[in-house]
């Protein structure tokens, strides 16, 4: 292996978007042949958009490229792909109705031999280690599969240098072993391999070295093994900054929901939810734990109102102990009941929030009813807004902006915060971080904290096992829409948990 | 492997930093560079001087008094059935039956004047006039949005589809009423006895439509902007998963805004008959249901600006007309020069939006821009 010359130099690379985004600033970077490269950087630091500029989706305002030492241009991914670049998406850009083999192979040139392709697909799983089938369809597929597919496509194309932008967003523990065994076998093949995560433990695992952009700034390159998170995060965000999550006592726990016997069928007809039954304290965290699609969405929805229920019952129960029935309810009679429910979804701009409307306008979504005139009043939400501005930090020109102008992590905190603001009983929240750095991240957690500690029954729907297991009072452990165990948060092993997650005779097993 | 360095020689830009002041520049500038090239067109087309043109279009917009009135007037009906569409289409509701309801409007207010000539005196003919059009016209808006409603039916094809069920039921009602008989017209209705006929305001046949749209326009301003109703209806039209979310029903803000568009469209249909042509055709909607929807498109729904773009098609086709009497030219030359005027004015959106930059060269430390 040669690791004198780098396969990828990036030399003063520069991308702005419109007048004042500065996306990469001056960013100099080498990747080398047989080697893992983590690119470590919070949220809008810069990570995707230089490499989507190796990958040529974008083109750099200024700065060179050299692969293999010699000057190229990249102006397209037709181009990337001509030089041996390789970039797996966040999100896939599979067809959902051809099979993986079809995937891989459309829009190469060259006369279509399906044949002689799934011949080369299954040598290329063989020398690596994938599992993937080349006959079947994508929408029959996991999404460890679907990015397996993507994997698979790359190197079908004859890449030498990869990038994965954050692989193991979408997978269990179990899957991302499998996808890590498989980037050290292409290590050992010699590829360049880049991968983006916010994860610091998956960083310490699988990388040899950890670039760390801030602010779209080139901070400086470690060698994994001699360093740790703390440095790493250190670095990362600027400054110190304390890396535990707190897990205060319950204080006087009540019983405040009681689900029993829930079931839910989606609108295709497939059970997402099957005869759930749980009870949920004030002052206390509840950790669910699933892969996507085990009906935790299902299960939140059903609770807030949104979901139409099959049978079952969800019982609430006030201060003093009197029971509402919440099935059969929609969002407004659960308000109108005073039920203080409230919910943070995992499609943010999808549900919880208005893009196209400043922060006060998605504030006045949970109070634009009140008063009794024909108007809505202006005021109060914008003063919730500037609170919530002020309060959390939110990083906004003003409270006029369009929050699908914010980045990630500022628009959940305006979701979280107006979520906050009426000081709930209940506060569900799926997927609370997800894309967040690791600064907005322990924010988060620390305000899931606070609403624990003043009484409300919180309801943490997390990927994150580490987290999750850090957090929660207790975890439930859902597979497949069933109930899988519900364990101590404080004795719970990572390791049972994910069997849990993904086999119901795991948890019957233990059961009996 | 290609090793030569290929350079794009520019690329787009979004921005979005634009003043006020420099948008408005750029959609005047736009209108500058349309004329430019109509009067280019014209002179090497026709030979014609195109300033003599262009001022002809202006006399006949404002040649006399009378010109002018009429000018407002259709500004004033075109604005009033933009408008009617701007709640539907703040909803995302895509509502392009609006000649439908306000021919069913301007069907139920002729209803009205020839059933009752004789029977009831002219004020309350008109009082039942104003009551049944926004009514016939809120029914034809009711039908696709209860259908999206409770099916999630396609509300750009039924909208479409009920425009013609009213043309073949107006075209019904025509042979039933025709005066003289045999010749599949209605004729000018009440010709003698004005029975339904809407009254003057100020002195004015011309005022009422504008009033009308004055007014209309006010109160959609606010309704949308300032309203629970309006948020409600802005909510649905971002997301519909948000609406349910914090617990805004979903059906019954399409319904109910479906009900407000048609009615004002029904009322367009109203002025149309009962205040503007006395009579009733297939065509007396003359496509301004569809021409509204681009009205209320280019303003970007604010009914404010709806006056602008309103005024540019009407002052556009009023002047048509009079360009094809004076030069000899065909009507359809004035479409030419307005879809050039429309081409630049839809056009220069995309400066608005875009920047254009040139690449630069690897020595250049500094960008240039433009």
């Amino acid at each position: 292996m040669d690791n004198k010359n780098a396969a990828v130099s990036m030399r003063k690379i520069t991308k702005t978007f419109g007048q004042d985004v500065i996306a990469n600033k001056d960013v100099d970077l080498d990747i080398y042949k047989g080697e893992i490269l983590s690119l470590l950087g919070e949220n809008g630091s810069g990570k995707t958009t230089l490499m989507n500029m190796l990958s040529g989706i974008y083109y750099p305002d200024s700065g060179e490229i050299f692969i293999d030492s010699k000057p190229v241009s990249i102006r397209s991914p037709k181009d990337a792909y001509d030089l041996g670049i390789g970039m797996v998406h966040q999100h896939f850009k599979l067809v959902d109705v051809l099979s993986a083999a079809e995937n891989i192979v459309l829009g190469l040139p060259g006369k279509l031999d399906i044949k002689k392709a799934t011949l080369k697909i299954r040598e290329i799983c063989d020398k690596y280690g994938f599992d993937v089938d080349p006959e079947k369809k994508v929408y029959n597929m996991s999404v460890s599969e679907k990015q397996t597919v993507e994997i698979v496509k790359v190197l079908y194309r004859g890449a030498d240098i990869l990038i994965l932008d954050e692989p193991t967003a979408v997978l269990t523990p179990q899957e991302t072993q499998k996808l890590f065994e498989v980037m050290r076998n292409m290590k050992k093949d010699g590829k360049a391999l880049v991968i983006i995560t916010h994860k610091l433990n998956e960083v310490q695992e699988i990388s040899d070295k950890v670039a760390v952009l801030r602010q779209g700034a080139y901070v400086g390159t470690l060698i994994t093994k001699d360093t740790n998170p703390q440095e790493m995060t250190d670095m990362m965000v600027g400054h110190k900054v304390e890396l535990n999550i707190e897990r205060p006592e319950p204080v006087d726990p009540k019983l405040r929901i009681r689900v029993s016997g829930l079931n839910v069928v989606n609108e295709e007809g497939i059970k997402k939810v099957n005869d759930a039954s749980f009870e949920i304290y004030s002052g206390e965290i509840l950790g669910i734990a699933g892969i996507s699609g085990c009906g935790q969405k299902e299960l939140l929805e059903s609770i807030a109102g949104l979901q139409k229920v099959e049978s079952g019952s969800i019982k609430y129960f006030d201060d003093d102990g009197n029971e509402t029935e919440l099935v059969g309810m929609d969002p407004l009679k659960i308000k109108e009941l005073g039920v203080a429910l409230s919910f943070v979804p995992e499609d943010r701009l999808g549900m919880g929030l208005v893009g196209n409307m400043d922060i006060s306008g998605n504030m006045m979504l949970r109070s634009f009813r009140e008063g009794h005139g024909l108007f809505t009043d202006r005021k109060k939400p914008q003063n919730t807004a500037e609170k919530i501005v002020k309060l959390l930090h939110v990083e906004t020109p003003g409270i006029e902006t369009p929050v699908r102008r914010l980045s990630g992590g500022n628009v959940q905190k305006v979701l979280v915060g107006r979520e906050i603001s009426n000081r709930p009983k209940v506060l569900m929240t799926a997927y609370v971080v997800r894309g967040l750095d690791i600064n907005s991240s322990y924010t988060i957690y620390e305000l899931i904290n606070l609403q624990k500690q003043a009484g409300a029954a919180v309801i943490f729907v997390g990927e994150d096992l580490d987290v999750l297991l850090q957090i929660s009072d207790r975890v439930m452990v859902l597979c497949d829409g069933c109930v899988n165990g519900i364990l101590d948060g404080r004795s719970a092993q990572k390791g049972e948990v994910g069997l849990r997650m993904t086999s119901l005779d795991a948890g019957k097993g233990e059961d009996r | 492997m290609k090793t030569k360095v290929r350079e794009p020689k520019f690329h787009l830009v979004k921005r979005d930093d634009l003043s006020r002041y420099q948008r408005v520049l750029i959609r005047l500038l736009s209108i500058v560079l349309a004329l430019i090239l109509c009067a280019t067109i014209t002179a090497i087309t026709t030979g014609i001087n195109p300033f003599e043109v262009f001022g002809s279009i202006v006399s006949g917009a404002f040649g006399t008094a009378r010109k002018t009135w009429i000018t407002l007037q259709d500004l004033s009906v075109l604005l009033l059935i933009a408008l009617a569409l701007t709640p539907a289409f703040t909803m995302k509701f895509w509502n392009i039956g609006g000649e439908g309801q306000v021919l069913v409007g301007g069907l139920a207010t002729a209803a009205c004047m020839i059933c009752f000539e004789q029977k009831l005196p002219s004020a309350v003919i008109i009082l039942l006039s104003v009551i049944a059009a926004p009514l016939a016209g809120a029914l034809w808006g009711f039908i696709p949005a209860i259908c999206k409603a409770k099916w999630n039916t396609n509300e750009t094809l039924m909208t479409l589809m009920m425009n013609y069920i009213a043309t073949q039921l107006v075209s019904y009602f025509i042979i039933i009423w025709e005066v003289p008989k045999g010749s599949g017209k209605i004729g000018i209705i009440n010709q003698n006895s004005h029975a339904g006929w809407m009254p003057q305001v100020f002195g004015s046949k011309y005022m009422l439509c504008i009033l009308v749209a004055l007014i209309t326009m006010v109160f959609l301003y606010f309704y949308i902007g300032y309203s629970k109703h309006g948020y409600e209806i802005q909510v649905v039209g971002e997301s519909e998963n948000t609406a349910r979310y914090v617990g805004i029903k979903v059906g019954k803000v399409i319904v109910r805004t479906m009900l407000l568009s048609g009615a004002l469209c029904g009322i367009a249909g109203m002025l149309l008959v009962g205040s503007i042509n006395h009579t009733i055709t297939t065509t007396i909607a003359g496509g301004q249901g569809f021409t509204g929807v681009l009205v209320a498109w280019m303003a970007k729904f604010n009914p404010f600006t709806m006056v602008l773009s309103a005024f540019l098609i009407v002052f556009m086709d009023r002047g048509a007309g009079e360009i094809a009497t004076q030069f000899g030219l065909n009507q359809s030359y004035a479409d030419i020069l307005t879809g050039i005027i429309l081409f630049f004015i839809i056009g220069c959106e995309f400066f608005i939006n875009y920047r254009i930059k040139r690449a630069e060269k690897h020595e250049n430390k500094e960008g240039s821009s433009c």
